[in-house]
């Protein structure tokens, strides 16, 4: 008996958007990160410990006998009228004005993300994105075969300038640019914020160009300095369609996020919505709701702050002491995570199997560029590792990086040769 | 004899870890299908309490890369007294150390690629650039830089170029303190399989390897649909049979027990070169053991379950 096989037998059945969906050999080191020896740096995971479990246990077993009911069932499409109405409560906190017929209620702000995606984006056409973005939206950019040109940021978050040219050159070539991606208030990866001036130099560009602008704000509530920024949103409410989420507030399990357009927008995203998944869990979505009806939630959300401060003032602290000459990082104002540059000739990606045999594990900046980009750059996380771990981890990776410089300056600062592009995240890695 | 209680290991430590807990779930299926009670477990802090505390009747380590493949972990299982399928750890310690293996397999009378083993520190002494140079003058090109310990690829990769030497140094030395370079030698990449019968290691069919892109990384080895098996191989029956003796000396030669797999390239001669050799073959849907225990018209499962038999008679 002749055998021959592939291993993967259905490649010739795939539809052409499935080959973007490529594994990658991080990915398999990703795998070691869940055990306790290492200390991961790498994942976006909220610190749900931190919540009141037994409360939040007895509120969910009360909503299930009282209203198992409806609890238990199919709901709206667009989602729970009432929980509706709290999400715009909970926007009013950024300047938002908006009514519950124009929130659609979806799987996490990333099945917003793929919503607005799949509607606006056919195969070939241009988004504009930050360089870096965020690794889930290169994702679903890259499932629908989007072209995704990356735009320069810095400490002050997106530039405007070169979001000018980009538009301007894009023009010329006569390419059309379905929409500007952007994470303005704490970003992920690089924790930098888009400043006040900023913004208003963004819309009136964006405007300038009529460009639609998507703005995904999961962190804009958990700032350490101040009052919440302003949302781009609250601005321009016909050219910003806003993805907002409860992950980082309340509970990544629950998988509630929403997405904020237009009304004519909202009409399509409620039909794809349906398609995609018929209705998003009543039972996360009521968990949701019955929270912010009856728990001091923005108490907890405070207390979410002062976690992730310490947090961030710890790795910050770390960063300062131990890393060797030559590594820069940002120093976020909020949110969950430092964008660390590694010095001349070095490379992430081809240091991960050596953080990991060292315990320490990272995100690859090569995660957060479409285009080959983010090799000197890797993403640290401070959200979930308690302080004492944070500071370990620092330890170890400046460790790895010490002996990094060591083979630069014996090879040279060459780097390995290197196929990747853009990967689906793992949710360790999101 | 009614097996009670087996232990498949998988997972552990290493770069290995997510092929190995496929292998080992794809293991502890085949083994429940026979209405063997199998419990799946990680090697981790609570692994050695529980084998003392609850001691299975043997393990079936099926842990990738380091600690499973070095032989330590076997070690261990020495100490504590359970018996378990494989290799024992003396000859694990030396075919998991690459450059070992050949110069063992060489002495049986194998052929395998001239090759050099060098710890980076040599690099950073002697000059990188002049121990490259001297590397290329006396092994020509192309060349083929691997670490000279560890599994599925990674870290490795061909040199065409001289150029190209450096940056497979720096992509390999990420995965392990040593390199080995060797001659790159064209032809079909074929792996064969050996399990033990009867107290005889018998080689199964040689699994034909063909990557698109000619070259069978991370990659193409678990998940691109590209890569292209073929068993038995496309070569000469006198080729084939190079090919299986092959493996069947290789697992002697190096002491071997149970199971192993030999990874080897044929020329267009038919002269059969040894590679390096597996002590805990991968296990999962797209792994070469189970492509050739199909094609051999055998089942996975009882297979599994007479390697755990052998420790009993």
């Amino acid at each position: 008996m002749k055998q021959h096989s592939r291993t993967d037998a259905y490649t010739d059945r795939y539809a052409a958007r499935a080959a973007g969906m490529v594994p990658s050999e991080i990915r398999a080191l990703f795998s070691v990160v869940s055990r306790p020896e290492i200390v991961s740096l790498a994942g976006g995971a909220p610190y749900v410990s931190a919540l009141p479990l037994d409360v939040i246990g007895d509120m969910i077993g009360e909503l299930v006998a009282g209203k198992g009911a409806e609890v238990l069932q199919y709901g709206p499409a667009q989602g729970d009228v009432h929980l509706r109405e709290r999400i715009c409560e909970v926007m009013a906190l950024e300047g938002v004005q908006a009514s519950a017929d124009d929130v659609v209620v979806t799987v996490g702000a990333q099945q917003a993300l793929d919503l607005v995606t799949k509607i606006f984006v056919d195969p070939g056409d241009v988004v504009l994105a930050e360089a870096p973005s965020y690794v889930g939206a290169l994702g679903t950019f890259a499932a629908y075969q989007a072209d995704v040109v990356h735009v320069p940021l810095d400490e002050a978050g997106l530039v405007p300038a070169a979001l000018r040219e980009t538009l301007e050159r894009l023009g010329k070539e006569g390419r059309r640019v379905k929409f500007l991606y952007t994470v303005p208030t704490f970003q992920n990866p690089a924790g930098v914020t888009l400043t006040t001036a900023r913004r208003a130099q963004i819309l009136e560009i964006c405007a300038a160009h009529d460009v639609l602008v998507i703005e995904d704000n999961p962190y804009g509530l958990l700032g350490f300095d101040h009052e919440p920024m302003r949302a781009l949103r609250a601005d321009d409410a016909d050219r910003v369609i806003y993805l907002g989420s409860f992950s980082k507030t309340i509970a990544s399990g629950l998988r509630v996020g929403w997405v904020l357009a237009p009304h004519a927008v909202r009409a399509k995203l409620v039909l794809a919505a349906e398609s995609a998944i018929l209705c998003p869990s009543n039972f996360s979505q009521l968990a949701v709701r019955e929270y912010l009806a009856t728990q001091p939630w923005q108490e907890q959300i405070k207390d979410f702050r002062e976690l992730y401060r310490e947090r961030r003032d710890t790795m910050l602290e770390a960063l300062d002491q131990l890393m060797p000459d030559g590594c820069t990082w940002t120093r976020p104002a909020g949110g969950f995570f430092v964008w660390l540059t590694l010095p001349e000739g070095l490379d992430s990606k081809a240091m991960a199997p050596r953080a990991i045999a060292e315990r320490v594990a990272y995100v690859p900046g090569t995660g957060f560029y479409a285009d080959g980009g983010g090799h000197r750059q890797m993403r640290l996380s401070y959200c979930f590792p308690e302080p004492h771990r944070i500071r370990e981890g620092v330890r170890r990776l400046a460790g790895v990086i010490e002996q990094e410089l060591r083979l630069r300056d014996t090879f040279g600062g060459v780097r390995p040769s290197d196929t990747d592009g853009v990967h689906t995240p793992g949710p360790d890695v999101v | 004899m009614e097996l009670g209680h087996i232990v498949v290991l998988a997972g552990g430590l290493s770069y290995e870890r997510e092929v190995s807990l496929r292998s080992g779930r794809r293991v502890t299926e085949a083994l429940r299908a026979l209405d063997i009670p199998v419990e799946l477990r990680d090697a981790d802090s609570t692994l050695l309490d529980s084998l003392t505390n609850d001691p299975p009747d043997a393990v079936f380590p099926v842990l990738h890369g380091a600690a499973g493949e070095d032989g330590s972990i076997r070690d261990v299982l020495e100490l504590i007294g359970v018996p378990y399928v494989g290799a024992r750890p003396d000859a694990c310690r030396v075919a998991w150390d690459k450059p070992t293996a050949k110069s063992v397999v060489r002495r049986a009378g194998l052929n395998t690629p001239a090759s050099v083993a060098l710890p980076k520190e040599v690099f950073h002494d002697l000059g990188a650039a002049s121990v490259l140079d001297q590397i290329v003058s006396s092994l020509g090109l192309p060349l083929f830089v691997k670490p000279t310990r560890g599994g599925s690829a990674l870290g490795a990769s061909p040199v065409r170029d001289a150029r190209e030497l450096s940056s497979a140094m720096v992509g390999c030395f990420a995965y392990g303190d040593a390199a080995l370079v060797e001659q790159y030698v064209e032809g079909t990449e074929v792996s064969v399989s050996v399990i033990e019968r009867d107290g005889e290691p018998y080689a199964l069919p040689a699994v034909e390897i063909v990557a698109a892109g000619g070259l069978y990384d991370y990659t193409a080895r678990y998940d691109a649909g590209d890569t292209e098996f073929i068993t038995p191989a496309r070569l000469s029956p006198e080729a084939a049979e190079r090919a299986t003796d092959a493996a069947v000396t290789a697992h002697r030669a190096l002491g071997l027990r149970d199971l192993s797999r030999t990874d080897l390239i044929v020329d267009a001669a038919g002269e059969v070169h040894f590679l390096e050799v597996n002590v805990a073959p991968g296990m999962t849907e797209t792994s070469l053991l189970p492509r050739a225990v199909s094609v051999a018209g055998l089942d996975l499962g009882p297979l599994c379950r007479d390697l755990i038999l052998r420790r009993f008679t």
